[in-house]
């Protein structure tokens, strides 16, 4: 293990969040699936001060809670275009830095490096999976719903995919649209 | 696209290969045949083995098999393409149970790599769902994907592909196909 790299050090303002600063009970929605215009739709910007927005965060984290294996949730995935997702890593065995459950508004990526694939899959694409490369390391800027705060996550590893697989559908694209070649595609073989 | 019903209200699912001399325009000629037949594709593989071209296409549609390989027997006018169109009987397909596991091997090329350790898999009950295998100048490599069934002893077997492997003088890996879930 003397190779394994030290974890980044969380955010604490993130690792500390909890969705119970949001002070409304979550509702779980529906999730939706491939095909679906609204997984193909770029999100719009959000406000993370509205009523809405804050409602639609605690949604998002009772609908993963519910979700067996569900570590991250966009907003499209419950047909909302919205910028706004949630994850939660947290125990995953392929985890490193983890920063418990937190939702973020309009987060972009700022830096990223040191690419790897491996093969994911989504709740909106239940049938399949397939091969992605990815940054193993990366800075991600958003806001925090309610206070909208502006923070910044630094992670890696498990986290890291995560972030990227969810920001990826605030941006209209699912891992169908970034797979390796013709032949990363694969049959889904495990039902969770 | 929906599996539209025929006239009849019966949709047939055929199995066709298309295989030859590779140039460009192969798929855009056979899939526009196709589509005029009403014929849908539905999953489908096609790779160049050897330079040579070769798809396989699973489809549904309620034209006739005599329909279909005279509609696409344009293709194989110039004598350099093979085409073949049979009708697939509709199964009920099992759930996929068991797990999933990639076998990588590569070495010096010599009859018998393919056919000695898929053995291995077969005699666990193992069902390769995948396979691909290149040889490069003196390098042969195959990998397979393949699906075990909960009670093989996978350690086991790892250690008996081992033991063929090394009996063929080429390394042979067996490793989990791990899927995040995200």
């Amino acid at each position: 293990m003397s190779q394994q790299r030290s974890a980044a050090p969380p955010s604490g303002r993130v690792a500390g969040w909890s969705e119970a600063e949001l002070g409304v009970e979550g509702r779980v929605r529906d999730v939706v699936r491939a095909p679906a215009e609204v997984l193909s739709t770029p999100g719009a910007e959000v406000d993370p001060r509205s009523p809405e927005a804050v409602q639609l965060a605690a949604d998002l984290i009772a609908t993963m809670r519910v979700s067996p294996g569900c570590v991250g949730l966009a907003a499209d995935q419950v047909r909302v275009a919205a910028r706004m997702f949630c994850v939660d890593v947290s125990g995953h065995p392929k985890a490193r830095t983890q920063h418990g459950t937190f939702v973020l508004c309009n987060a972009e990526i700022v830096a990223a490096s040191r690419n790897e694939k491996a093969r994911e899959g989504c709740m909106s694409v239940p049938d399949l999976t397939g091969d992605v490369k990815r940054a193993t390391r990366v800075t991600v800027r958003g806001q925090l719903p309610l206070t909208g705060e502006e923070v910044v996550v630094v992670t890696d590893a498990f986290e890291a995919r995560c972030l990227q697989h969810e920001i990826d559908h605030t941006n209209g694209l699912v891992f169908l649209d970034r797979v390796a070649g013709a032949d990363a595609i694969h049959p889904r073989k495990t039902y969770l | 696209m929906d599996r539209a019903l025929g006239e009849n209200g019966r949709v047939t699912i055929y199995a066709i290969t298309v295989l030859g001399h590779d140039r460009p325009g192969i798929i855009a000629d056979a899939t526009g045949r196709l589509a005029a037949l009403g014929v849908n594709i539905e999953d489908s593989s096609m790779t160049r083995l050897r330079g040579h071209f070769a798809m396989t296409l699973v489809c549904a549609g309620s034209a006739a098999n005599a329909e279909i390989s005279a509609g696409l027997a344009p293709l194989t006018a110039d004598g350099t393409l093979t085409v073949t169109v049979f009708e697939l009987p509709e199964e009920e397909l099992g759930a996929e149970e068991g797990a999933a596991y990639v076998l990588t091997v590569h070495g010096g090329d010599r009859p018998g790599i393919v056919s000695s350790l898929t053995a291995q898999i077969a005699a666990v009950g193992g069902n390769i769902t995948d396979l691909t295998t290149r040889l490069a100048g003196e390098l042969y490599v195959v990998v397979a994907e393949l699906d075990l069934p909960s009670a093989v002893d996978v350690p086991a077997l790892g250690e008996a592909i081992g033991r063929v492997a090394a009996g063929l003088g080429v390394e042979a890996t067996l490793r989990p196909v791990e899927a995040d879930e995200l």
